[in-house]
């Protein structure tokens, strides 16, 4: 084992070469003299650094300074001295999983660990507190904390944490812990800037793409283009005396890597390789032939049933009038901008992995499994990811770069993707079609609404465990009844008769978590169809709306708020669209306003969004995700679109899957009403909300429904 | 071989003429600044300036450089990361990943240089970086702080 791998070490640092940065790659280990350990959240050095632990990925949505801020809260600590590392999940294996859950998806990071995070803090106080009132000799509640200093009442004697982190450390730690209730923070709930900026700034901040090792080799991958094909040849001779390449290898049996001194060279050799692939299964696969598939689930006879209120088919039966509409969205691909990669160094022995990993567990795993080891002898480092938006909950690229490192023993190896990798070798968001069918009264009431969704399951994908008797009960988001294991997801419509179902149709393109996941369909199916409901039924649409949402105060105040704040219902010749959700656990809403000039180009001026995730923790850094969302979920809508074509994915790069620049980015204004009382997410709610109060602005302002996406060149004049 | 000057100093590098400058920058002389996105000019994340002017590195060869060109990379773009739009981008806690934000601090702190006064519309016709964290709103704010700190 090399001396920088060393977990048994803490606060190693490798120094680079040439350009004097450091960066500490991880600790969470033990105790030492220097910076005791009082418990597995908090270290306190002797100069008063307090170093929280953090073992949720930090890929840019702020989880990192946000439990950080929970942790300083309860601790009482001066927030200036804080910093923070990355728990590793091997050690958190080897310490009974002392810092319980790694995976950083489904808008958990904070909401699920807020309140063990918090216990930490708190009970590291008590044990300061306590360590500092045995010093004096004086009851304990005689003390209190503040600000990295315990003060004794009665005498005002003082000690720092510093001074006292080490005699903390030995106490046994309490077993009951009271939190602060929300109104009593003053670190949390505070827009304090960001604790991982600094670095990202000046270019110090080395992320997995841009790490450096002694001796490290870097590798390039190129997988089977085609859906199901499998490496059959490659002439490694053809490359074997281009610059820099060391071996040219298979991975597993789909994919073929160079391993070359710098990448570039890689890379170049790896262009130049000649490679054969035998097709298999998929391997003839087209998106469009696929269209015929989903538009046949549409009115199958045979569905799994989601969510069902009353008897709807034989309320839209007897209704006054019936709409129908068909709505679609394609495969999208994550294209986080730091492209896939991992950097390992394989032994008979031992295998460690440094990777920009949502879910250090699951890389642990995975990386364990292709090292040929026990998870013991293997660890994963995981760093800050350059964006992850659900693709890096998967561990392919650890497999990769372990199978390729061990062609290399002793040797750390970075295997990179290039952007065209990763573009085509996605876990791609599924594809779907909804059937939307309304029963309206004479009185213009919504009666009866069935909503049938044809198409692809992520869990019969990639976690067919997660399925129920058949059917995936994830393809609901935000859809879920009353009465469901998933209250996160439940929607806040009340329907007197309803029926959601879902008639499976899988593709052969392996589909993922992608930020929002299955709600970015049902948003925008609910809620564009509700804006088509209003109007067949002369109502205005957020009434019409609000006629639904008398059972959920949350719900309706949010979408109340965008519509006051965003001039709903203004003559003033603006055009504007509404729409609200309810998942991940939060309430949010959007109020849209548009332009679509004579040639049908359309501009989004403006967006109004309130988002209520019950508690907030950095209302700065909530703001941050609501404008991020718009951009990733406004891309999807104007742009997004995987398209496969005999196997093969069509997109390979930016130029032809695009992304909203700055001139595209409309004026954002963002209102967070935490109500307090529960703990909703943040990263991922705003998303859905996004394009469905787009399109309904685009009606506004056209006449026109668009219900297939991305709109792309559709013109929304003639459309 | 290629001679070029990077963040004042003249640095030989050992790379073929058609390895485009970002390689050369981040694996041979180490500055990992400038980051690989695309590969293709279209995401601006490997963005450095040459001769003041903001280039897309991934896509220019050495060969086409010389030791005359002056080019400043991230690493070189202040002493102590205080260019007013490193300044500005403190301050408002602009990046989220972060991974776009060397390229996108390099094309803002171009435009600034050329057009001290920039207006939404210079800003909407010269920055194209794409960031999909989505960080455009803080980044536009960003640009006007900055001015009033140059
Ligand atoms: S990496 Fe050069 S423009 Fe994207
Ligand atoms: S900050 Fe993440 S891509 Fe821009």
């Amino acid at each position: 084992m090399s001396e920088i791998l060393s977990p048994s070490r803490r606060g190693f640092m490798i120094g680079v070469a040439g350009a004097g940065m450091t960066i500490t790659f991880f600790t969470a280990c033990a105790t030492n003299e220097e910076t005791p350990e009082v418990n597995a959240w908090v270290q306190i050095g002797r100069d008063d650094t307090v170093t929280i632990r953090i073992a949720r990925s930090e890929m840019g949505q702020g989880t990192l300074t946000g439990l950080a801020q929970l942790v300083a809260e309860e601790l009482e600590c001066d927030w200036e001295r804080v910093v923070t590392e990355f728990a590793t999940p091997g050690r958190n294996l080897a310490r009974n999983k002392v810092w319980r859950d790694f995976s950083t998806t489904g808008s958990r990071g904070i909401r699920n660990s807020h309140d063990y995070m918090r216990e930490g803090g708190a009970a590291a106080r008590m044990m300061l507190v306590s360590a500092a009132a045995a010093r004096w000799k004086v009851p304990a509640e005689e003390c209190a904390a503040r600000a990295s200093v315990v003060t004794h009442a009665p005498t005002g004697r003082t000690l720092r944490y510093g001074q006292i982190a080490a005699e903390a450390a030995a106490l046994t730690p309490p077993t009951e812990v009271a939190l602060k209730p929300a109104s009593e923070w003053t670190i949390a709930g505070q827009p304090k800037r960001r604790l991982d900026t600094a670095d990202k700034l000046t270019g110090k901040h080395l992320y997995g793409a841009d790490l450096r090792l002694p001796g490290m080799l870097n590798a390039s991958i190129r997988q089977a283009p085609k859906r199901g094909a499998v490496l059959k040849s490659f002439d490694a001779s053809a490359v074997a005396s281009m610059p820099g390449v060391r071996k040219v290898v298979p991975v597993g049996d789909a994919a073929v890597a160079v391993i070359a001194d710098t990448w570039w060279r890689a890379k170049s050799a790896l262009d130049a390789l000649p490679v054969e692939w035998t097709p298999g299964e998929g391997s003839d696969f087209s998106s469009a032939a696929f269209e015929a598939v989903l538009d046949e689930g549409l009115t199958a006879h045979q569905a799994f049933v989601g969510n069902s209120a009353g008897d709807a088919r034989g309320a839209i039966r007897r209704a006054a009038r019936v709409v129908t509409a068909t709505y679609s969205v394609p495969h999208q691909a994550h294209a986080p901008m730091e492209p896939m990669n991992a950097t390992a160094r394989w032994t008979a022995e031992r295998c460690d992995v440094w990777a920009p990993t949502q879910d250090a567990e699951h890389a642990l795993e995975v990386a364990a499994e292709a090292a040929g080891l026990p998870v013991e002898k293997c660890e994963v480092y995981p760093l800050i990811c350059g964006g992850g938006f659900g693709r890096r909950g998967f561990a392919d690229f650890v497999e990769f770069a372990v199978a390729i490192a061990r062609e290399m023993p002793g040797v750390h190896v970075k295997a990179l993707w290039t952007r065209e990798e990763c573009m085509q070798h996605d876990f791609y968001h599924p594809t779907t079609k909804a059937r939307m069918t309304g029963g309206l009264d004479a009185q213009g009431r919504l009666t009866g609404l069935h909503i049938r969704i044809s198409g692809q399951s992520i869990s019969a994908g990639v976690a067919p465990e997660r399925l129920v008797n058949g059917g995936d009960p994830g393809v609901f988001q935000g859809l879920m009844p009353p009465e469901a294991p998933r209250q996160d997801h439940v929607l806040k419509y009340s329907f007197p008769n309803l029926l959601i179902d879902h008639a499976m149709r899988n593709p052969q393109v392996r589909p993922g978590y992608w930020r929002g996941v299955n709600s970015n369909q049902n948003a925008i199916y609910l809620e564009c169809f509700m804006d088509e409901l209003a109007h067949a039924a002369g109502r205005d649409p957020l009434e019409f709306r609000l006629a639904h949402l008398g059972a959920s105060p949350k719900a309706a105040a949010v979408l109340r708020a965008v519509a006051e704040r965003g001039d709903w219902g203004k003559a003033d010749g603006k055009f504007r669209g509404l729409s609200s959700f309810h998942t991940y656990g939060g309430y949010v809403a959007a109020c849209a306003e548009v332009t679509v000039d004579e040639h049908g180009v359309l501009k989004i001026n403006r967006i109004v969004a309130a988002t209520d995730p019950g508690h907030v923790v950095n209302p700065q850094q909530v703001e941050a995700q609501v404008e991020g969302s718009f951009v990733y979920g406004l891309s999807a809508m104007l742009y997004g679109e995987i398209t496969v074509e005999n196997g093969e994915v069509q997109q390979r790069n930016f130029d032809t899957y695009e992304s909203l620049r700055i001139a595209e980015m409309p004026k954002v204004e963002t209102i967070v009403m935490p109500s307090g009382g529960f703990w909703g997410g943040v990263g991922e709610p705003t998303i859905t909300v996004a394009a469905p109060a787009v399109l309904n602005a685009v009606f506004a302002a056209t006449g026109k429904r668009v219900r297939n996406l991305p709109i792309k060149d559709q013109n929304l004049r003639t459309a | 071989m290629a001679r070029l000057k990077v963040n004042g100093r003249v640095r030989d590098v050992e790379v073929s003429g058609d390895t485009p400058l970002l390689w050369a920058l981040r694996e041979q002389l180490e500055l990992t600044g400038a980051k690989y996105g695309c590969g293709i000019a279209a995401c601006g994340a490997c963005t450095v300036h040459v001769d003041g002017e903001a280039i897309r590195s991934c896509v220019l060869p050495v060969s086409s450089l010389t030791e005359a060109n002056e080019i400043t990379t991230i690493e070189g773009l202040s002493r102590s990361g205080d260019h007013p739009v490193q300044q500005a981008w403190a301050e408002l806690d602009v990046p989220q990943c972060g991974y776009c934000q060397p390229g996108m601090i390099m094309a803002v702190a171009a435009l600034l240089k050329s057009t001290p006064n920039a207006t939404d519309a210079d800003i909407d016709s010269s920055i194209t970086n794409i960031c999909r964290c989505g960080t455009f709103a803080r980044v536009r704010k960003g640009v006007h702080l900055a001015k009033t700190k140059s």
